[in-house]
């Protein structure tokens, strides 16, 4: 158990370039490569990773399996929130021109809204499978 | 090349009893077709495949083998009507993408329908520089949002299977603690 310090001290450095980097695929999907679905398996991957050498009840301190499952259904609602918001001020569902006082901008802003709502479910749904299957496991 | 290869390593996981070693092959072939896809320059495509395929469905693939044997078990006799059926339907799908536009010719309808429109105005209606990401939550929003609903319900189908069952088994509850 304490021969692995190499790959504790690796994890521990490279966790928040992970984190950074999956934050950087959501909020830059606008303009490069990316979007919430990516980063949301990154954020995933960087706290699997954790719980690979940590252990699952470090990571589980970390990301309480409540939150997680909090996570799952809240990232839909943002979706279908700005979906209905649209709605309730008379447009389509999901035509995010309303969010703003130019449709260029509110549209702007609305897909970063969704692609936002899309992280939280998919990385929460993600460490949601690790969780299952590794608590099983044991 | 890389065909090639994506051939040579999904022969290799037909043929392997070892479950490890394919779920390591599968990752390998993974990355094969993330590097396909970047070649076709679709890179947002190739990076969801290099993050899922190859890293996290590994995770939750070696996380299921945790579960159960390591070993597959050898077919009992070879299985003929199998054997037909797929070689039948691979021959119509041969037979049926001649009816395809060549490949990568600008005028198929693909590329007369609505994607001049995305390319040319997408920056302008929505400021947003990159066309995949506009196309995928603003022109496409609904599709997306069922993705969403998708992985989703995936999500909740595998929480409520695993818990449900270890409740049954152990007689308490899954989260106690």
């Amino acid at each position: 158990m304490r021969l692995d310090v190499v790959l504790r001290v690796g994890v521990k450095l490279i966790i928040p370039f992970m984190l950074l980097f999956g934050l950087y695929v959501q909020l830059h999907g606008d303009y490069g490569p990316g979007g919430g679905f990516q980063a949301g398996v990154i954020v995933a991957g960087a706290l699997i990773v954790y719980a690979l050498i940590f252990g699952l009840d470090e990571a589980q301190r970390v990301v309480p399996r409540r939150l997680v499952e909090f996570l799952v259904p809240l990232g839909v609602l943002i979706y279908a929130g700005t979906g209905a918001f649209a709605l309730l001020n008379g447009h389509n569902f999901l035509d995010y021109s309303v969010l703003a006082a130019h449709a260029p901008a509110g549209r702007e802003r609305g897909i970063l809204l969704v692609e936002a709502g899309v992280l939280v479910t998919v990385s929460s749904t993600m460490i949601a499978l690790f969780y299952a299957f590794s608590e099983r496991g044991r | 090349m890389l065909l090639t290869l994506l051939v040579i390593v999904t022969i290799a996981i037909v043929r392997m009893r070892s479950l490890f070693g394919v779920i390591a092959l599968s990752g390998v072939y993974s990355f094969l077709m993330a590097s396909v896809l970047m070649v076709y320059d679709a890179v947002d495509v190739a990076m969801t495949e290099a993050a899922v395929g190859a890293g996290v469905s590994t995770v939750l693939l070696l996380a299921a083998l945790h579960l159960t044997k390591a070993r597959e078990y050898p077919q009992p006799r070879p299985a003929a009507i199998p054997l037909l059926v797929a070689v039948v339907v691979g021959i119509a799908l041969i037979w049926a993408t001649y009816d395809l536009p060549a490949f990568g010719i600008a005028d198929a309808p693909i590329h007369k329908h609505v994607a001049p429109h995305y390319l040319q105005n997408a920056l302008q209606e929505t400021l947003v520089g990159n066309v995949v990401s506009a196309v995928l939550a603003d022109y496409r929003g609904f599709d997306t949002f069922g993705e969403v609903i998708v992985v989703f319900t995936a999500g909740i189908g595998v929480m409520l299977l695993l818990k449900g069952r270890r409740q049954g088994r152990d007689g308490r509850e899954g989260d106690a603690r």
